[in-house]
């Protein structure tokens, strides 16, 4: 019984004008879809276009100097459909928090300093549920406990500094999930914190999708952590997805050279010590545009002059398995269709 | 006698108030106690999470920061006791690679400058011309070319100013190399080059590093030997490939299992021993075992009040508590966790 | 069958091209060149550039003498009769029937005299003691942070005179005249400098480029000067500009309160307004014109300041 996506983003782009140069293409058609309980993975380094298309989904975007297209269709709890890049800037403020919500990689930078962690949480529940002075401060102090800070009745009073990396992330993810969104975007939630903390976060988040239902989009550089975490893993290089499959298929079939070259390129604790890793040559500054062939053609040891007459298609391997790219690792058995 | 040899050493920050007249109110215990040592051409991978010490103990190596107590001895000359004219030329030996590769370049002084500085501070090189050929070797060993000599840090990428980084290191053609967290600002598929450089280096020059890093996965990979630190102190040791298949401190085995593989079939067979708590301040470290507060398996006795010796368990293995033995036995369960 | 060596040409081109590189251009001429581009900039360097012509160039441009009161027999200021813009006069006759905008011209010249000393005093006694201050903070210990301590006390207590306090103090030592104006004027920009400087050079000193220059072996001294202060001199140029342009403001002021040039031969901007509020009733552009002067010039380095200081802003690089 499948319902369709709770999120379908479809050929989104966001460009960078400026005057006088070419404008940056940060994202260049990229879709994927999300589902309720499940969580998807974009991973990439930087450049990619990761972040920028969470700003994009949540409208956080400047308002000038950047062309968006594409759509984001999103289900509302009602059942009606919304494209979320064509809402007023008023009716996505209503969104924000209520039916989606957004974590952040620092949370030190997302808190407000000189505001009680308690007072933060409650604002957004009186935002958007109404709730009131005791009210909202008793269910601000069950959010806390529910994310695991020990002790919320006395943290209610605390300020973001006086708080550890790990409780200020906790704390962010309770003002995120305090209305219960059906979508939750996390970008790099993890990456500004020590390992063990970070175990912690995956865990909490994971706990949160399994109990709720809650769509995750998890946003990474980190392929250990999509490894544990999620369901269907997107891979993005410049702009444009270049991979995209379910988690085992993904990490024991690698299709496109970048993801084998990332793959191998990362040190593994559990693969002998003396293993040499193969890097991939070359920056990610060294690409060239999609228009003129596959951006990742120069760091590529696989490439071919084909891979210079324009951008190359997504292809499908197995089911639910795409790949952009013309001389793939391993060569696609059988299936070939045209993807999107 | 090992190149580098760190003896008991405690770096202690005085916390001071005060408007006029400072008064030290406490201290910041970021290094209590830590002895190790690094053999010539060897690489020695000090790993630990944020506030354990290791950042504050590579600095300590190069007298950038200042010694509380124990010894620092290169070659066996203690560096605390150099003179100030001394330390300053002892510095050739010992060199350093920072974590920010934009921040630790001066953004004024193009590539040719910031290379030739270490010559020109001591007097190296009998000229110009040799001058200019030690930098060039520099910049070709780290795989730059010569164009690159006039251009400023901003032009170049991450990895590439990291690479001058380790060029201004290797200019000076020290003995040590210590490099603090050398790959984590930058890209994952430019970590790896840098690794490889770093041990191809290695492997020409004979040098010896001291690796410090908080992914533990970077610090295996590049290590002879690995120590691990919490809260100033270092709770074991071991030598890279024995430390992932048989750690034997808790909190060692708290790390390894919070540590992502990117291997969904690794990771969904993993139990993940989870930390309680949060990390206890250095300015006031527990009593005892500084890690019995978060301890999984802390017991009644002892934990809470003798403070562990680092001890020999194993050959080249050495850990810093006083039940490593039963709990690698499996005689000693972890307390469930609340 | 292209070779590969060719496909990797092609490929070097391509990346060549949408790559845009540098070519060695350090911070300061990257700085310049991107505000050679930038419209405030160049507004600013005009009204400056125009400024400085007429100072420099003076009695080349003044149709008349200044001093002269050619026609004195015309003007009656105790029956409010005056001469506005004419043929003959483009900005009329001042009180004694001098040619208003040959006073103009010739005012430049002090006018930016005041402004230069005024803000060159200031800068250099401030950067000194903010240098001194930030070194021995950075670099000097334990008794380096005490002689930053006292230092900026004693800058503090010069932040909390009253700049008019001060000049009437100077008058008093000194007594009347343009270098009055000019030493209070710049001794209360001493404490903006030195803090200023100070901050910076602590903020760098903190940095890790300090530390690896330390780690290489370099001395001290090298350290303050090759590495620190040049990194801190940013905020302090823009403030420089920013400086001259209060400088010029306030020097008039003083001179309107009567601590200026006592001497009428030696027209300044300042007191060109100081001496026409007597006139505001009768002829008000004895007092507009030498006001917009001050403005106008005021703005042209504030806009050069601004736009210097967005340029040099290492956020918006790249």
């Amino acid at each position: 019984m499948t319902r369709s996506p709770l999120l379908d983003v479809d050929e989104l782009s966001v460009a960078f004008t400026r005057r006088r140069r070419r404008d940056v293409q940060a994202v260049d058609r990229i879709s994927f879809s999300l589902r309720e309980g499940r969580i998807t993975g974009l991973v990439g380094e930087s450049g990619c276009g990761k972040s920028v298309t969470s700003l994009a989904l949540m409208g956080l975007l400047p308002a000038r100097g950047v062309r968006v297209g594409g759509t984001a269709r999103f289900r509302l709890g009602g059942g009606d459909e919304v494209d979320l890049l064509a809402l007023p800037a008023a009716r996505l403020r209503d969104l924000r928090g209520s039916e989606i919500a957004m974590v952040f990689q620092d949370p030190l930078s997302s808190l407000n300093p000189v505001v009680p962690i308690g007072r933060q949480v409650a604002e957004v529940l009186t935002r958007h549920r109404g709730l009131k002075g005791a009210a909202a401060r008793g269910q601000a102090a069950e959010l806390l406990a529910r994310v695991g800070i020990p002790d919320p009745g006395r943290r209610l009073r605390e300020y973001p500094h006086e708080l550890s990396g790990g409780m200020r992330q906790r704390a962010l993810i309770a003002m995120a999930v305090a209305c219960r969104p059906r979508l939750l975007i996390a970008d790099e939630p993890t990456t500004a914190l020590d390992v063990t903390i970070q175990a912690q976060i995956l865990e909490l988040l994971a706990g949160l999708v399994a109990e709720e239902g809650t769509a995750l989009l998890m946003i990474t550089h980190d392929l250990g952590v999509v490894a544990g975490l999620c369901d269907e893993i997107n891979v993005l290089y410049s702009g444009r997805t270049v991979e995209g499959a379910a988690r085992h298929e993904l990490f024991a079939a690698p299709t496109h050279p970048y993801t084998a070259g990332l793959l191998g390129s990362i040190p593994r604790l559990d693969a002998p010590r003396d293993e040499p890793l193969t890097p991939i040559r070359g920056t990610v500054d060294d690409a060239i545009g999609w228009d003129d062939g596959c951006a990742f053609a120069p760091r590529c040891d696989r490439f071919a002059e084909d891979c210079l007459g324009g951008p190359p298609p997504m292809r499908e391997r197995r089911a639910g398995h795409r790949f952009r790219c013309l001389h793939p690792t391993e060569p696609a058995p059988g299936e070939e269709s045209e993807g999107r | 006698m090992s190149l580098l040899e760190i003896e008991d050493l405690e770096v202690h920050f005085p916390i001071r108030r005060g408007i006029l007249l400072e008064r030290t109110v406490g201290r910041v215990r970021a290094v209590d106690g830590v002895s190790l040592s690094v053999a010539a051409g060897t690489t020695y991978g000090l790993v630990g999470e944020s506030g354990c010490g290791k950042t504050t103990l590579g600095r300590a190596v190069l007298r950038l920061v200042d010694v509380t107590a124990g010894q620092v001895r290169l070659g066996g000359v203690d560096l605390a006791g150099l003179g100030a004219e001394e330390l300053r030329r002892s510095r050739r030996r010992v060199q350093m690679v920072f974590q920010d590769p934009l921040g630790s370049l001066d953004p004024r002084q193009n590539v040719e400058s910031l290379l030739m500085e270490g010559l020109e501070v001591h007097g190296l090189g009998a000229g110009r011309a040799e001058r200019r050929a030690r930098v060039a070797d520099a910049l070709e060993a780290v795989g730059l070319s010569a164009r690159a000599l006039p251009r400023y840090p901003h032009e170049f990428s991450g990895g590439q100013r990291q690479r001058i980084g380790i060029a201004r290191a290797l200019v000076l053609a020290p003995d040590l190399i210590v490099c603090d967290e050398p790959v984590s600002a930058l890209d994952v598929s430019i970590q790896a080059q840098v690794l490889n450089l770093l041990e191809e280096l290695q492997r020409e020059r004979g040098l010896a590093y001291l690796v410090i890093a908080h992914d533990l996965a970077v610090v295996r990979h590049v290590s002879d030997t690995v120590g691990v630190m919490y809260l100033g102190a270092l709770v074991e040791e071991a030598p890279g490939a024995g430390l992932y298949a048989g750690p034997l401190h808790p909190y060692t085995r708290s790390l390894i299992s919070a540590v992502p593989v990117p291997d969904p079939a690794v990771e969904d067979g993993r139990r993940r021993i989870l930390l309680q708590g949060d990390l206890p301040s250095p300015a006031d470290p527990p009593p005892g075992c500084r890690f019995h507060t978060r301890c999984p398996w802390r017991q009644e006795e002892r934990c809470a009040t003798d403070r562990p010796e680092l001890r020999t368990v194993a050959e080249g293995h050495k850990v810093a508590c006083h039940y490593a033995e039963s709990i690698a036995a499996g005689e000693i369960r972890p307390n469930p966790p609340g | 069958m292209p070779s590969r060596t060719q496909r990797i040409d092609r490929l070097a081109e391509l990346v060549a091209a949408r790559r845009e590189d540098g070519e060695g251009r350090g911070v300061w001429r990257e700085a310049f060149a991107r505000m050679r581009r930038d419209p405030m900039a160049i507004t600013g360097a005009a009204i400056v550039g125009v400024f400085l012509l007429v100072a420099v160039l003076g009695e080349l441009i003044a149709p008349y003498s200044p001093t002269a009161q050619t026609w004195g027999a015309e003007v009656f200021p105790n029956r409010n009769v005056f001469v506005g813009p004419r043929a003959e006069n483009w900005l009329g006759l001042d009180n004694l029937g001098r040619d208003q905008f040959s006073r103009m011209v010739i005012g430049a010249r002090q006018t930016l005299l005041v402004g230069v000393v005024a803000a060159g005093l200031g800068f250099t006694a401030g950067a000194l003691l903010g240098g001194v201050s930030g070194a021995a903070h950075t670099l000097g210990g334990r008794a380096g942070r005490r002689i930053d301590t006292v230092l900026m006390r004693f800058t503090d207590m010069m932040l909390a005179l009253p700049t008019l306090l001060l000049a009437v103090s100077i008058a008093a030592l000194l007594g009347q005249g343009l270098t009055t104006v000019m030493v209070a004027v710049g001794a209360a920009q001493i404490p903006i400098f030195a803090r200023l400087l100070r901050g910076a050079m602590i903020a760098q000193g903190s940095r890790d480029y300090v530390l690896a220059a330390r780690a290489l072996g370099a001395r001290r001294r090298r350290i303050a000067l090759a590495h620190i202060l040049p990194n801190s001199m940013g905020p302090v140029l823009v403030q420089l500009t920013l400086s001259l342009a209060t400088a010029i403001i306030d020097a008039a002021a003083l001179s309107y309160l009567g601590l200026g040039n006592p001497d009428p031969s030696v027209p300044e901007w300042g007191t060109m307004l100081a001496d026409a509020q007597r006139f505001l009733g009768g002829a008000p552009q004895l007092a507009v014109f030498p006001a917009l002067a001050i403005i106008v010039t005021a703005l042209g380095f504030t806009l050069m300041g601004e736009a210097m200081r967005e340029s040099l802003d290492p956020r918006l690089r790249n």
